[in-house]
């Protein structure tokens, strides 16, 4: 049986860890590859890294990000933001990475999924979503960092993404992101009714409890996770153990 | 020095990535005089059978690969443990380098998904040189959607994806071959590496 996968994820700009609650607010906090290094340690099964980057000369500090991290870390690295050509996916591979996340472009240009997909397998390209309620009882999928609506359905995008070839979709709810009041168990569920490949949760943990709730109350493949590991709240072996006394499996070395 | 043969199949970096931190001198080559100078060969490779068949048959290594395999150590890593068998049917049947009898086969699942992607846990079958020192219920790395049917003497590990999934497999003497990716599975990963390079 394969094992529930805890993901720590790191927001980098020009090549620096950053962490801040909204885009005034953003503090850089330290070295990726060292990050990734002790979330490696703590057991990390995945890792993220999130690139925030603005500009065209970042893309390449980010790419020796990656290269210096796969040099040190091993296990699988998944790289996102900024990605939007056939190109991006290549590079950012080649430097090292397992998997490449697109989110906004893969609305944008859903070719990009098939595409990439077909050309590096399916095992390597994740679909980031952000969603949120859209008070007509469904799930509207926004992207630019969730400020544009794209009139998009949820349920109708996880479709296409997995009909496109992707390997896996990570879920991000809008409306529990930042809340620290828990998954969104209803938005999880919504999505994983509907596809078959394996769904990434993402945005609402605040505590021990909430890393349990998701993986029980949803067929959620793995929780993701950025400020609580980030500010030491918790670590990935906490998490662990705690998915481990509820008899849920984990990888516990 | 363990030669990386370097035949055009995948992402082969992530392997002499792992060496390096280990601290074991390792080359990416697909010279012949590497090859038999090396005291241990790894065979990577991502991709489909048949591709990676044909550029290891262009390459021309196959009949060294078949004569350094009876003098010492040799490792396939995915698609590269796929082509240790005598035959695959990814798209079409192919021949394989035949080191070990079997075949190589989509998983056949109604309610799993496919590939078979991410940490599952090694169940051991038979004795292996390369599990010494690993830990108890050892998780790796799987990304596959094909798999290996072979004889029971010669796996070493499986892991259970609705049904059994060969995960290791080995002859009785330098040949070993790894579906998962011992690269990619942190510390259990790191030692079944080690446990290679530091065979006798």
């Amino acid at each position: 049986m394969l094992a529930k996968r805890i993901i720590p994820c790191l927001d980098v700009r020009d090549g620096k860890v950053v962490k801040g609650v909204n885009f005034t607010g953003i503090k850089e906090v330290g070295d990726p590859v060292e990050c990734a290094i002790e979330y490696n340690k703590q057991g990390a099964d995945e890792l993220v890294f999130y690139d925030i980057t603005a500009s065209h000369e970042g893309r390449g500090v980010m790419l020796d990000v990656v290269k210096r991290t796969a040099e040190n870390v091993f296990v699988p690295l998944c790289v996102g933001g900024g990605i939007s050509t056939i190109e991006d996916f290549r590079d950012t591979l080649r430097a090292g990475a397992d998997k490449v996340s697109i989110n906004s472009q893969a609305v944008k240009n859903p070719s990009l999924i098939s595409e990439a997909a077909e050309i590096f397998g399916s095992q390597c390209v994740v679909v980031g979503i952000d969603a949120k309620r859209d008070g007509k009882g469904g799930y509207a999928v926004y992207i630019n960092g969730g400020r544009i609506d794209m009139g998009l359905q949820l349920g109708d995008w996880v479709k296409e993404i997995e009909q496109r070839g992707a390997g896996e979709i990570c879920l991000n709810s809008i409306d529990a992101d930042g809340t620290k009041a828990g998954f969104d168990i209803e938005m999880l569920n919504y999505v994983c009714d509907r596809v078959s490949i394996p769904v990434i949760a993402s945005g609402g943990c605040g505590k021990l409890s909430h890393f349990t709730d998701v993986l029980q109350q949803t067929n959620s493949s793995a929780a993701l996770a950025a400020s609580l590991f980030h500010f030491k709240e918790l670590t990935v072996g906490e998490v662990k153990q705690e998915l481990n006394k509820h008899n849920i499996p984990v990888r516990m070395y | 020095m363990i030669a990386i043969i370097d035949y055009g199949a995948g992402n082969i970096f992530s392997v002499k990535n792992a060496f390096d931190y280990l601290g074991y001198e390792c080359k990416l080559t697909n010279s012949e005089d590497e090859i038999k100078k090396a005291d241990r060969i790894i065979l990577p490779g991502v991709g489909a059978f048949p591709a990676a068949m044909n550029m290891l048959n262009n390459s021309g290594l196959v009949p060294l690969i078949h004569e350094q395999t009876k003098i010492k150590p040799f490792l396939g890593i995915c698609l590269g443990m796929q082509l240790i068998f005598e035959k695959g049917y990814e798209f079409e049947e192919c021949d394989g380098l035949g080191l070990i009898p079997g075949a190589v086969k989509k998983i056949e699942r109604t309610d799993m998904p496919i590939p078979h992607m991410g940490w599952n846990e090694l169940k051991i079958q038979n004795e292996c040189p390369l599990f010494k020192g690993l830990p108890e219920n050892p998780y790796v790395y799987f990304v596959h959607s094909f798999a290996a049917e072979c004889n029971d003497d010669n796996v070493a590990a499986y892991c259970d994806y609705g049904g059994k999934v060969t995960a290791m497999v080995q002859d009785n003497k330098y040949v070993f071959g790894a579906q998962f990716h011992p690269e990619k599975s942190g510390e259990v990963g790191l030692q079944i590496l080690r446990n290679f390079a530091e065979l006798n």
